[in-house]
């Protein structure tokens, strides 16, 4: 339990790290670097005019449609990482119930293919 | 012991904060960032109870998917504060009703709710410590709980195309480039040669 963890010292100390930098380079500019603010210069550039609206808009649903299919081949790769680590344990049973699980999930992504779902017309 | 034990309490402390934070803050972005905190603190408390495997498919699917989803949604509602608000104080008595009742309810399954002691010594697997947390999970997961596996890529695969039913609409009049028709193309049903009188045009 305590040697899992010690394992995660590195990563602790990573993040820490990476924190710190990011924050130097964040916080570094306002101090030192030369500022001279104009109406001009702090307002939103687009190709030379004025911007015509929010960023925040409605986005397109297909979107939407992309993101819901990646999350759900995310949720099969997930199942996939266990059945891995555990190969030599669980038998032909288990490799034929993984072939089952991808089986069902390769029907679903043959219906995706022929119903043009991965074409961005 | 104290090491994690201080780490324990700064995940769960900024998880809380920002799970109120979720609730609280005005823009509903900044919400959907929030809940991203929450979730990889809520990824380290699963860590330090020793769930490895857990904490990083909170990560990769949390993190990584739902909540560029929750972003989608929050984006693609374009919602009205202005409007919404203007019923607030209208609506607020039934409001609170409604948040009584559900009070009440939580009480009373708190309070009233019992586990029989049997249910969790039979169902509970014990815990093997010589092998890693994935390992634990794959030698169960598709073996002893398989029929709750294949109904798990069943439930995956009703979200697919029910996405896809709802979601996919093909736009007529659209010119799809179509590869093999393009390279299979001949000159013949192409070109042709117009031979234009002087003066007149076609």
């Amino acid at each position: 339990m305590n040697e899992l963890l010690s394992q995660y010292l590195p990563v602790i100390l990573f993040i820490g790290l990476s924190a710190v930098i990011g924050a130097a380079l964040l916080f570094v500019p306002f101090m030192v670097a030369v500022k001279n603010p104009d109406p001009e210069k702090v307002s939103a550039y687009e190709c030379g005019f004025d911007p015509f609206d929010d960023a925040r808009m409605k986005f397109d649903v297909r979107f939407y449609l992309v993101a819901i299919l990646f999350i759900i081949f995310d949720l099969e790769v997930a199942f996939l990482f266990p059945w891995a680590v555990a190969f030599g344990d669980v038998g032909w049973f288990g490799f034929w119930s993984m072939m089952i699980f991808l089986g069902v999930l390769t029907i679903g992504f043959i219906y995706e293919w022929r119903k043009g779902a991965l074409e961005w017309d | 012991m104290t090491l994690p034990l201080f780490f324990f309490y700064l995940f769960s402390a900024t998880c809380i904060g920002a799970a109120v934070m979720v609730i609280s803050s005005r823009n509903p972005v900044h919400s959907v960032l929030f809940l991203i905190l929450a979730f990889v603190n809520a990824a380290g408390i699963f860590l330090l109870a020793g769930a490895e495997f857990l904490a990083m498919i909170l990560i990769v699917v949390y993190v990584g998917a739902v909540a560029v989803l929750f972003l989608f949604v929050v984006m693609m509602l374009d919602v009205d504060f202005a409007e919404l608000r203007k019923g607030f104080l209208q609506h607020l008595p039934i409001g609170m009703l409604i948040g009584l009742i559900f009070l009440i309810e939580l009480v009373l399954v708190a309070v009233g709710f019992v586990v029989s002691p049997q249910v969790a010594a039979e169902s509970v697997l014990p815990i093997n410590d010589t092998i890693s947390n994935t390992r634990a999970l794959g030698q169960v997961l598709y073996t002893r709980y398989v029929y709750l596996f294949q109904a798990a890529g069943l439930v995956l695969l009703v979200a697919m195309i029910g996405a896809i039913v709802l979601t996919l609409r093909h736009r007529k009049n659209i010119k799809r480039q179509d590869i093999g028709r393009q390279v299979g193309r001949k000159r013949s049903e192409a070109v042709k040669t117009v031979k234009v009188e002087s003066g007149k045009g076609l």
